[in-house]
């Protein structure tokens, strides 16, 4: 125990606070906050530029057609992000996607219950993220990537495999409204309403990420996980149980986008999350989040998603080659992970000011 | 301050790593408010001596008492919740966290308390008062409480590692080298706090190949040769040939 009472400090031993500061410094550190709004000005910049170009890029009806369209990315993205986090990567939610959707295409079709079908689907999802986590951490296997890979073709094989390659047709009513519906009370709804109620599920889901990722202390684990594994472990975190748990909400998450893209397209199709992974991870990375761990917030990760909604909807529009969207995503990654070795640069630079600065 | 009774009290410590003999019978007393030098080249047996007493390692014959009570054997966890806590060269700090976070890193303040640790809602409010709080006690002064700690300069991470490991009432700390990464006028900072320490009726066990330094604030100083204790003196001006003499294994030396 520490003593009760303290025995006083001498006067000159107590460190007053530094009396001024370099500019440099102060600028160095104006610079760092701004850089956590980077990708908020890619996408005001994008959207600006875009309206300037294009009369109909800023109409509801056209907001309404991004907002559905990045509506799957943005869940996945959600759940990416915390895998992420944690130094990890999930390159299987694209597969799970398609397995979980094939599942709660079947379980509608044979069984006709929506709950069993809502249920079948999120539960195949979280599962597939289970056997992830659990590959990876009991299984020792030396990286994320190795285990999702393997569950990329698995979950993949599966559900083609389960649906004979073919797409289930149908989905429960609720689902399909959730998937295709838009809302008409919104203003500039005209007769068929223009904002996707699968926003307002993305919303949903962000608002619980959110509060997982700032309140909760597994929220909190995640990013002491994600900034230093063996300073977490001495530190009594439950390590292995936090990573597989990232995976199984990573599934989870994959599982609600399945049952989006049921909803939209009202049938199950076995290739329907092909390639949703790199969109995800792509969304995460523009998002700001480090590959290095620790770092990434959701807000971020949902505007990385719509940065990359955005650019296609805008090629789009403007007749652009389909093909220059996907070297435009692919120049757009490579700056926001410029962006993020800039920002360890700068932080030592920071640091180094620090010490001299600070006497 | 210091009672003279140990309150951290190691007893004919061996270890061995299959043919290498880590340790060779280490006896050593710290009593609260003292500051300890561990002094020793590499490969004398310092660190798997720490390391035993932290409960990372687990000693093959000996015993350590900690305020009368045997936590020989006891693991890292309930050696510090016993009160001793360990400041690794490493820091073991989340560069991404803030101060607060940091301090309370695996025993955050959350509630309700029926709720399984994970699922509690964290307090960031009291987290932060508590920190700014022992902050202050410590007369740490960092410039900014809300930045993640990979904006610190050396000498403030040290303090925020060492301000962290006496938090929760330890009894003992041991600090690992922890002005070896430092420049001379953070390395003083560093120094400073470890007198607060003492001040304070914390024992302490100083790793340190600085002799300016273990001179500086260390009251005895204990030098370990290929696992044995070789040497026990106060680390004056005077003493300071004999204290390498030892080290460097010149003489057979005997405690003055």
């Amino acid at each position: 125990m520490v003593a009760p009472v303290r025995a006083l400090d001498p006067p000159e031993a107590h460190a007053s606070p530094p009396a001024h500061r370099g500019a440099g410094h102060r600028g160095l550190r104006v610079v760092l906050a701004a850089m956590q709004l980077g990708p908020t000005v890619v996408l005001v910049l994008l959207v600006v530029l875009l309206s300037l170009v294009s009369d109909v890029f800023l109409s509801f009806e056209n907001v309404g057609n991004v907002l559905k369209q990045s509506a799957v990315v943005c869940v996945l993205a959600l759940g990416q992000l915390l895998v992420i986090v944690t130094r990890g990567i999930d390159l299987s939610v694209g597969s799970n996607l398609s397995l979980s959707a094939v599942v709660g295409a079947m379980v509608w079709r044979d069984h006709g219950s929506a709950t069993l079908a809502i249920a079948a689907a999120l539960a195949t999802g979280a599962l597939v993220g289970a056997v992830n986590g659990l590959l990876y951490v009991k299984g020792r296997l030396p990286h994320p990537f190795i285990p999702t890979l393997a569950m990329l073709t698995a979950a993949s094989g599966l559900a083609l495999y389960l649906s004979d390659s073919r797409t289930i047709q149908g989905a429960p009513p609720l689902v399909h409204a959730i998937g295709a519906g838009r809302i008409s009370w919104i203003p500039g709804a005209g007769p068929v309403g223009w904002f996707p109620i699968a926003t307002i599920v993305v919303v949903a889901v962000a608002t619980v990420v959110t509060l997982v990722t700032r309140r909760l202390v597994w929220g909190r684990w995640i990013y002491c996980v994600g900034g230093s594994p063996e300073a977490a472990v001495r530190n009594g975190i439950p390590v292995p149980s936090v990573l597989v748990s990232v995976y199984v909400v990573s599934g989870l998450l994959a599982g609600v986008a399945a049952l989006l893209t049921l909803g939209k397209g009202n049938a199950g199709s076995p290739t329907s999350g092909a390639l949703a992974e790199l969109d995800a991870i792509a969304a995460v990375i523009i998002g700001g989040a480090s590959f290095l761990g620790g770092r990434g917030t959701v807000i971020n990760a949902l505007t990385g998603a719509l940065v990359i909604a955005v650019m296609r909807n805008g090629l789009n529009l403007l007749g652009i080659d389909p093909n220059w969207q996907y070297m435009a995503t692919g120049a757009v990654i490579v700056g926001a992970v410029e962006l993020d070795v800039l920002r360890g640069r700068l932080e030592s630079r920071f640091r180094s000011l620090q010490a001299v600065t600070d006497a | 301050m210091s009672s003279g009774t140990p309150i951290l009290r190691v007893r004919d410590a061996c270890k061995r790593y299959g043919a290498v003999v880590a340790l060779d019978g280490v006896s050593l007393e710290v009593a609260r408010g003292e500051v300890l030098a561990l002094l020793g080249d590499n490969g004398a047996g310092k660190s798997t001596l720490i390391k035993a007493i932290s409960g990372v390692v687990r000693l093959d014959a000996g015993t350590i008492t900690l305020d009368g009570a045997d936590i020989t054997g006891a693991n890292a966890m309930t050696v510090r919740s016993q009160g001793v806590e360990t400041v690794y060269q490493d820091l073991a700090l989340f560069d991404n966290l803030t101060p607060a976070a940091n301090f309370f890193a695996g025993r955050e303040l959350a509630v309700p308390r029926w709720l399984p640790p994970g699922l509690r809602f964290i307090q960031p409010g009291r987290m932060s008062e508590r920190t700014r709080e022992l902050l202050d006690r410590l007369q740490v002064s960092l410039p900014d409480l809300e930045a993640p700690v990979a904006l610190m300069s050396g000498g403030q991470r040290q303090a925020v590692a060492v301000a962290r490991a006496v938090a929760f009432s330890s009894k003992v700390v041991i600090l690992d080298e922890p002005t070896a990464a430092l420049g001379l006028r953070e390395s003083a900072r560093v120094l400073e706090l470890v007198r607060r320490l003492k001040a304070d009726g914390v024992a302490v066990i100083l790793v340190s190949h600085s002799m300016d330094h273990v001179m500086a604030i260390a009251d005895r100083a204990v030098v370990l040769r290929r696992g044995r204790t070789v040497g026990e003196t106060a680390p004056t001006p005077e003493n300071h040939e004999q204290l390498v003499a030892w080290i460097v294994g010149a003489t057979g030396g005997r405690a003055v």
